[in-house]
């Protein structure tokens, strides 16, 4: 069922630059289990985009099949949403963004529909340079079918049931720097800020966005013995940098924090600033990513922020040259050649 | 060398090249068909085709007919080009008694199996082009052309004619015409030196073509897209769909170039596979851009749970089934009609589909274009159900034709007034109570007309529900949706005289060029036809009158197990006996012939009310 939230607002809550409040950014209420870290990413998503001032309805909800492809429906009711099929929501937001590039894609995804059913459709919509973002709520475990081990499970994990991941664990940061992606991160849905921050950064960044985010599933994979759990996560996570999103419109100059930090310019003009950067941080070298991944994971260590990002690349409507003037704006004037062209294309038959 | 002259075989004969295929022969032979069609007479060509890229057996077949009658022809034919020394004794029983054989006798050949009074024409084609080529790629190339140029002298083709195409064909690559000329004077030249020309079995010029055009359906398909305003395609490679893409592909590098800005009006992507192919088609049209994806029977195996999204979310697609015998591996290169039943009804659940059923490459472009406005209209996906002899192989058919006042029917769909007009907007309201209802696009407006698309577990206004009563009401909605949808398709074409013919047939798709001739096969034994052609499902009220006003039809199809008729029983309750299926399912296209030797045994074997055997 979906409950219909309370339209009462308080008086003096903060509007936004085009006068919304962050409640015009929310959905219904959610149906997932209580505590669920889904519910958390949802929420980042509210308030990311509330702070971006985007136009809720300039944004498309893509999903597939999952918990993770419900939570579109928790968050952004003034956007329209597609919960569409098992694995394929990189194709059906492929195409939607070929009929209108002017709208902000932000899709939701989860372990099983990207790493298993979808895996195909994800390296595929990263090759063709999708300007989109793409999330995976990523808690090692099969939700809706009620708990069994997903290709993004450590080898070894254990699962509620006692089954154990006897295969190696489906990486999918670093399947997504391998295959192109231009904004590549993971997050912790119980790291809010940076969460934000990161999400921030991902829809700015004009180009394929990728953030896994660990997000544990309290009904199936929070045991004491689970990798994925809320404890285990906030024990293992470390960071590479602290990240802070800087929109266009702030001067830079107004707020200086003192020490160590660094910016990566985004495409619209937006800084993403880094602080407390690890003494070997870099975000502009794939294989030093890398590295920095399967290091901390040799170290029991789950590395989170924002791992790669390259602001230049062309996405695909820059490769394909597509219209300015979104295709499914276009109408009869620019579409059909008419009946003299066909006249001379029917002399060529004879 | 004396030529037998006594059967005269004006306008009237079969010509069957067998080659290996990746030699460059198809096009020479399209071009012998075409230099035929440009003399005023009827012809058809099929292309019967391996799959495999070089080095098998490949077969080309035009058939001559001034009355028309522009099917296979089926049966030994009148002439023979033998240039496949590989298939040599068995293509020679592909000749007819007192035939023509053409062949290379640069190597001696095995005449052993050769029928009877067979005018046997050697000419040292090899030998010619050893001698004027030194690249052994043209050495090949140029084979064929000098046949063509031999079979201008023998059948009485006009050089000229041949001339001015060669020409035609090259324009841009001027390079090429005078060589091309060249070796078709070389092979002209030859034949008038050293046979009798012309022979018995020749063309002489007519004036039959009028405005018609030769053109494969596949071409019809892609410039119907073009003209209807289609701005995005997913596709996945697989004969024998896949020309249309390309086609479509070559027309809009051409006419959908944004004249200011040098920029694609339009976006194809070749995907992974065909499920991402028609996500792509689904996520545009959902979008509000027109879209479609091509394939043909293992694809559409695929995408049938895409096809069930698009029929319970409501999302306007087309796709194209260039149909082929199944399966994967089974013979892609060759035509059927096999996939009427997956696409009526594929998926899971309760799903069923609007097919359109094109005869012609004309047919193709128009059914083309209505196919996206019945998508947009219905806002469900329409098939285009082609098959390979159709959309591979030229047809003499009817210019393309486009009313330049014809404005898109994109549908309901709201716009940001209509939007603010309305009080509250429910994405399932019945509003007009024919089962459409309006829907809205992504970035409409501000805050109104959004909302949450996914299968059935959903109220009228998209609220998430598991609610039975809810359930039923949408399904009951779609199947009201798909009664409006048998109004609005185009209607199956009747011809009948007032009284019910001796043999009624039922038919549909590129079955429709052996009707003619069937039906004047009968008229030699004083039997009347009258015929329904099927355009659409699902069927329109004058289906089933048809049915009902005769005791028995005979329903001819290009499958084993008669998908067309079982279809028509279900769908309008009629009695088995009511239709007898009259079956092709060899890969082949279909032939008067064989339509007139099962249905004549049929009414012996089983005299009207005892129809129905499959």
């Amino acid at each position: 069922m979906s409950y219909a939230k309370s339209k009462f607002r308080h008086p003096n809550l903060e509007v936004n630059d085009i006068g919304l409040t962050y409640r015009d950014y929310e959905g219904v209420v959610s149906t997932l289990c209580a505590g669920c870290g889904h519910d958390s990413i949802s929420a980042s998503i509210i308030h990311a985009c509330a702070e971006l001032s985007i136009p809720p309805h300039k944004i498309a909800k893509m999903s597939g099949i999952g918990c993770s492809s419900k939570a579109p429906n928790y968050f952004l009711n003034r956007s329209h949403g597609f919960n569409s099929v098992h694995g394929r929501m990189p194709s059906v937001t492929t195409g939607a963004n070929l009929a209108n590039k002017d709208l902000c894609y932000l899709a939701m995804s989860g372990d099983g529909d990207t790493a298993s059913i979808g895996l195909g459709q994800f390296a595929h919509v990263i090759r063709r340079r999708l300007d989109m973002v793409y999330l995976v709520a990523n808690n090692g475990v099969y939700g809706l079918t009620k708990g069994q081990l997903a290709a993004t499970s450590d080898k070894g994990a254990k699962n509620k049931a006692g089954e154990i991941s006897p295969f190696n664990e489906i990486d999918l940061c670093v399947m997504a720097l391998q295959l192109g992606a231009s904004f590549v991160a993971r997050c912790f849905s119980g790291d809010r800020k940076q969460l934000v921050s990161i999400l921030k950064a991902a829809i700015c960044h004009q180009g394929f966005a990728f953030i896994d985010i660990i997000s544990p599933c309290v009904t199936f994979n929070n045991q004491a013995n689970s990798k994925r759990s809320y404890d285990y996560v906030q024990q293992h996570v470390s960071t590479g940098a602290v990240s802070d999103f800087v929109p266009v419109k702030d001067e830079i100059s107004c707020d200086l924090p003192s020490g160590n930090y660094h910016d990566i310019c985004l495409h619209d003009g937006s800084l993403i600033r880094l602080y407390k950067v690890a003494k070997d941080y870099r975000s502009d070298d794939k294989l030093h990513a890398v590295n920095m991944i399967e290091a901390h994971k040799a170290k029991q260590q789950i590395l989170t922020g924002l791992f790669y990002v390259n602001p230049a690349i062309d996405t695909y409507h820059e490769v394909n040259q597509t219209s300015d003037t979104p295709l499914n704006q276009l109408r009869e004037d620019a579409l059909c050649p008419g009946q003299r062209v066909l006249k001379s294309i029917n002399g060529s038959f004879r | 060398m004396t030529i037998n002259k006594k059967n005269e075989l004006t306008n009237d004969f079969v010509i069957r090249f067998a080659n290996t295929n990746g030699t460059g022969s198809a096009s020479a032979n399209h071009m012998f068909a075409k230099a035929i069609m440009r003399m005023g007479i009827p012809v058809s060509a099929k292309n019967i085709f391996p799959s495999n890229i070089q080095g098998s057996p490949t077969w080309y077949e035009v058939r001559v007919n001034e009355q028309g009658f522009l099917s296979s022809r089926g049966g030994p034919a009148d002439v023979l080009v033998a240039m496949n020394s590989q298939s040599f004794a068995r293509d020679l029983g592909d000749l007819k008694a007192g035939g023509t054989l053409l062949y290379d006798n640069s190597r001696q050949q095995d005449l052993t199996s050769i029928p009877e009074n067979t005018t046997a024409l050697g000419i040292p084609i090899a030998e010619i082009c050893l001698k004027e080529y030194h690249d052994p790629r043209l050495r090949q190339l140029f084979k064929n052309v000098i046949y063509v140029g031999a079979l201008a002298a023998l059948l009485d083709i006009e050089f000229e004619v041949l001339k001015i195409l060669v020409s035609d064909q090259f324009k841009g690559k001027e390079k090429l015409i005078t060589p091309n000329i060249f070796a078709l004077e070389l092979g002209y030249q030859y034949a008038h030196t050293h046979f009798d020309c012309p022979l018995a079995t020749r063309v002489e010029r007519r004036d039959l073509i009028k405005e018609q055009i030769l053109v494969d359906g596949n071409t019809g398909c892609a410039l119907g897209a073009v003209y209807a305003g289609v701005t995005v395609v997913g596709w996945y490679p697989i004969t024998p769909s896949t020309s249309v893409i390309e086609k479509f592909a070559s027309y809009c590098q051409r006419l959908r170039i944004d004249p200011a800005t040098g920029k694609k009006n339009y976006a194809i992507v070749q995907a992974e596979d065909e499920l991402a192919a028609i996500g792509i088609a689904i996520g545009a049209g959902w979008n509000g851009a027109r879209s479609f994806t091509a394939t043909s029977g293992p694809g559409v195996s695929l995408m049938s749970e895409f096809l069930g999204l698009s029929y319970f979310a409501e999302i306007p697609v087309v796709l194209m089934n260039i149909q082929r015998a199944g399966p994967s591996t089974g013979m892609p290169t060759r035509t059927q009609q096999s996939d009427i039943i997956a696409c009526a009804y594929a998926s899971h659940g309760d799903t069923k589909h609007v097919l359109l059923f094109p005869k012609c490459p004309t047919e193709c472009f128009e059914l083309t274009a209505i196919a996206f406005d019945l998508a947009d209209r219905l806002q469900t996906a329409v098939i285009l159900m082609s098959d390979l002899d159709l959309g591979m192989n030229d047809h003499l058919c009817e210019p393309f034709q486009w009313d330049d006042e014809r404005q898109y029917d994109l549908g309901k769909v709201l716009n940001e007034a209509e939007l603010d007009a309305i009080e509250q907007y429910g994405r399932y309201q019945d509003i007009d109570k024919d089962g459409i209802c309006p829907r809205t696009l992504a970035g409409t407006h501000p805050n109104k007309g959004a909302f949450f698309t996914r299968g059935t577990s959903r109220n009228r206004n998209a609220v998430y529900t598991e609610r039975s009563e809810d359930y039923v009401d949408n399904m009951q909605r779609l199947a009201r949706k798909y009664r409006t949808a048998a109004a609005l398709v185009p209607e199956a074409q009747i011809r009948q005289q007032h009284q019910v013919a001796d043999i009624s047939l039922i038919f549909f798709g590129t079955s429709a060029q052996v009707i003619d001739e069937v039906t004047a096969i009968f008229a030699e034994q004083n039997l009347t036809v009258d015929s329904m052609r099927i355009r659409a499902f699902p069927f329109g009220a004058e289906v089933p009158k048809f049915i009902e006003q005769r005791n028995n039809c005979f329903v001819i199809e290009q499958n084993r197990d008669g998908q067309m008729r079982s279809l028509l029983i279900n769908e309008l309750n009629l009695s088995p006996h009511s239709l007898t299926a009259i079956l092709n399912y060899d890969g082949l296209p279909l032939t008067a012939r064989s339509v007139v030797r099962m249905i004549s045994d049929a009414r012996t074997v089983a005299p009207i009310r005892q129809g129905g055997q499959r």
